[in-house]
């Protein structure tokens, strides 16, 4: 379906492809840029793409990866993780601190910032620590890492809670000085200690030690408290519980600056595939109940949650194949995302595709900052002449089932192997240039 | 006959019924001079034990050399699990030795689930975690039987930390299973918060439930729950939810005062509670014999695979 001209390099003209959904048209990518957009565009010697039938969407950003590297390059990589991305239409991630060592210093964050260059499949923008070593007992250095070339504007200790209540407010109160953000874990770590599932009926059944709704519940309402005390941004990760919705809405009510993301297998999956003990299921904070997903995708459809993130968690096999209670917790996600959403958002009638652009792209980008100013990218706009070609083209109509062996991630533990879902990610473009081509690496 | 036991819940009543009535049978052979059926000639039954217990283990290895069975005895402690290997590639191991049967005891709750994934052999859980406990029930509700006469309708009230208990899980499913109906007692710090959707009845009051049971069982309790806060002190848990000999006058006449062990005399159980003509206690032990090799006979007895 590709006709490709060498005679202009970069340069691409997608015919026929239905912006948000909506009636199908031309997008012409030039020097980076959507250069024009329009019925019956010329080609002009660029090369060119049949996108009938085809959605084009603005390049998905994701606020929640985990890369890996430095520290478990046998989990993934900036190399793999970002490839993965590429494939499920994403065009930045936001590389979380947890490695090791620590992105809590300008030097590691820099590091991880040229990987991503380097590889070149999507932007990555490094998260930088909250406190020195995800220890939880003083602030990293944030001023050096916001300053850094990686330019670092989201701050999170994500794998462990900021539970100490001064040092979260006196995290969210220095990064005021560089419009920075605060991504809170929210898991109080007495109620939790050794949990392992959603604390309920099947925690109970299952005799596996119970995570509370309260747990994450309470945090949340601390930090948007917290957050409004010193005027200050909060953003809260992967939210799971039909509580936590609330609150954020009460939150949001009062005008304070707080905003949320979902993970996509929170809005799909429940407690009860724990029955199996297959820790495929285990993450955190954990799958949780029916009456949770369906306030998860009220609260995603009606704006409470900004935004779908990944929480891309990539572990090796032997970090899976144990007893329930010594896995590693987390799932991979980036080659899904979309899938998923699809699944649970469009398919269910609570989100268009103009809705799930903004809740998957415009919105995770106003969050990490990625507006173009002071040598950041560019991410989030709305596909237009002019804007930034960061786009993707996905399939509605086809359907498939999820095999982990094909998935670019160096790692395996999709707890959506087996299943069986809507869509495929056709193409995706960074700066113009495609990283993605018929649903393949394109480099 | 089911292929694996892991949990109470997988029994139907006929299953169920079908092991009491055959640990009925097997137990004759207790009382014979030689004490030995050839049924389990040539198969290989490994007990692989990840806690100490040894009144388990003993029991599971009487049971199957009784069966004449061959037994290994895999302990963590001194094995290369101490060094680090993955239960998989224990599994592995176990399924290259030509394993028949594999009784696993695992401080994990759900590793026999796991352990059934990985090899082909029967597995049989012998307490994990603190999920399930399915020989235990199956031996007190044979013990209930040989005592009462009967199952159906009788009125069982189970006292202690059911929350950290695999005993009192398999004994909730399997008893309703049979049709007797369960009470549980215990502190609202040591149940499951969610235990309003278990098949029984949930009572704080410990002295009310007595004058209908026909059975109660009591639970061991960690004195370390303390420390947690689950309770405040071992005295005021004595006080209002150990059986002592004012509570046990409570009960009716003919009622039974059953323990899993290992008992903590003094705080769960007053000693002369413990050893009183109501109490099952040593019974239980001797029946569990019955019932695991009720259990590997049926597991493995009667198919010729292998």
């Amino acid at each position: 379906m590709i006709g490709r001209n060498e005679a202009v390099p970069g340069s691409w003209l997608i015919r026929g492809a239905r912006p948000l959904g909506g009636e199908p048209t031309d997008l012409l990518l030039r020097d980076g840029l959507i250069a024009e957009m329009g019925e019956g565009l010329r080609a002009d010697g660029a090369s060119e793409i049949d996108a009938d039938g085809l959605i084009a969407l603005p390049g998905l950003v994701d606020l929640h990866t985990h890369l890996r590297e430095p520290g478990r390059e046998d989990a993934e990589t900036v190399h793999t993780g970002t490839a993965a991305a590429a494939l499920g239409g994403f065009t930045a991630v936001h590389s979380m601190a947890n490695t090791d060592p620590v992105a809590d210093t300008a030097g590691v964050v820099e590091q991880i910032w040229r990987l991503g260059v380097r590889a070149g499949y999507c932007d990555v923008r490094p998260i930088g620590a909250v406190t020195a070593g995800l220890q939880g007992s003083r602030l990293a250095e944030l001023g050096a890492m916001a300053d850094s070339a990686a330019r670092v504007r989201v701050f999170s200790d994500d794998g462990r809670c900021v539970s100490d209540a001064v040092l979260m407010r006196r995290a969210l109160e220095y990064v005021k000085a560089f419009d920075g953000v605060i991504a809170q874990h929210a898991q109080e770590p007495r109620l939790t200690d050794g949990a392992q599932v959603n604390e309920g009926e099947v925690s109970g059944r299952l005799g596996l030690a119970g995570w509370p709704a309260v747990a994450e519940e309470a945090v949340i309402a601390r930090d948007c408290l917290l957050a409004a005390h010193v005027d200050s941004a909060l953003h809260v990760c992967h939210v799971s519980t039909a509580g936590s919705v609330e609150i954020i809405r009460w939150a949001k009510s009062k005008g304070w600056r707080v905003t949320a993301e979902v993970t996509p297998h929170h809005l799909l999956l429940t407690d009860e595939l724990a029955s199996g003990y297959d820790p495929v299921y285990k993450v955190n904070p954990p799958l949780r109940t029916a009456a949770d997903v369906e306030a998860l995708r009220a609260g995603l459809a009606d704006g409470t949650i900004d935004c779908v993130a990944t929480d891309h968690a990539p572990h090796p096999l032997e970090d899976k194949e144990t007893e329930w209670q010594v896995a590693a917790f987390g799932m991979t996600g980036l080659e899904t995302a979309l899938r998923v959403v699809h699944a649970a958002m469009v398919e269910t009638g609570l989100l268009d595709w103009a809705g799930v652009a903004d809740r998957m792209s415009v919105r995770p980008a106003v969050i990490g900052r990625l507006d173009g100013i002071d040598g950041a990218p560019l991410h989030g706009r709305a596909l237009a002449a002019g804007a930034p070609a960061n786009l993707m083209l996905y399939d509605p109509e086809a359907r498939g089932t999820v095999d982990p062996a094909q998935h670019a991630s160096r790692s395996r533990n999709s707890p959506f192997a087996g299943m069986e879902l809507p869509g495929r990610v056709q193409a995706t473009f960074l700066r113009g240039e495609p990283t993605v081509l018929d649903g393949k690496l394109a480099r | 006959m089911i292929r694996h036991l892991i949990s109470a819940g997988d029994l139907s009543r006929d299953d169920a019924l079908l092991i009491l009535d055959t640990a009925e049978e097997l137990d004759q052979v207790s009382d014979r001079s030689i004490r030995k059926l050839p049924t389990l000639r040539g198969r290989t039954v490994v007990n692989l034990f990840y806690e100490d217990s040894t009144r388990t283990r003993i029991s599971f290895e009487a049971a199957a050399k009784r069966l004449s069975a061959d037994v290994i005895n895999f302990s963590a402690k001194g094995s290369s699990v101490a060094k680090g290997e993955s239960l998989k590639d224990t599994a592995l191991t176990l399924e290259a030795m030509g394993a028949d049967a594999v009784v696993i005891r695992h401080g994990a709750s759900g590793a026999p689930h796991r352990l059934a994934g990985w090899v082909r052999g029967s597995v049989v859980n012998a307490g994990d975690g603190t999920h399930e406990h399915p020989t235990q029930a199956l031996l007190d509700a044979f013990t209930m039987r040989r005592r009462l006469g009967r199952l159906e309708g009788l009125r069982v009230t189970i006292v202690g930390d059911v929350l950290h208990s695999r005993v009192a899980r398999s004994n909730v499913l399997l008893l309703r299973t049979l049709g007797a109906e369960v009470t549980l007692v215990a502190p609202p710090t040591l149940l499951p918060v969610a235990v309003s959707g278990w098949p029984c009845e949930v009572s704080y009051d410990f002295d009310a439930e007595l004058p209908k049971a026909d059975v109660v069982m009591m639970l061991r309790v960690q004195a370390e729950r303390m420390n947690a806060a689950y309770f405040p002190t071992v005295r005021e848990y004595s006080r209002r939810y150990g059986l002592d000999t004012r509570r046990m006058a409570l009960l009716p006449e003919h009622a039974i005062v059953m323990h899993p062990g290992p008992m903590i005399r003094g705080v769960e159980i007053a000693a002369d509670v413990a050893d009183s003509p109501r109490s099952t206690i040593v019974e239980q032990v001797a029946n569990g014999v019955s019932i695991r090799m009720a259990v590997l006979y049926l597991l493995l007895g009667s198919e010729g695979t292998r």
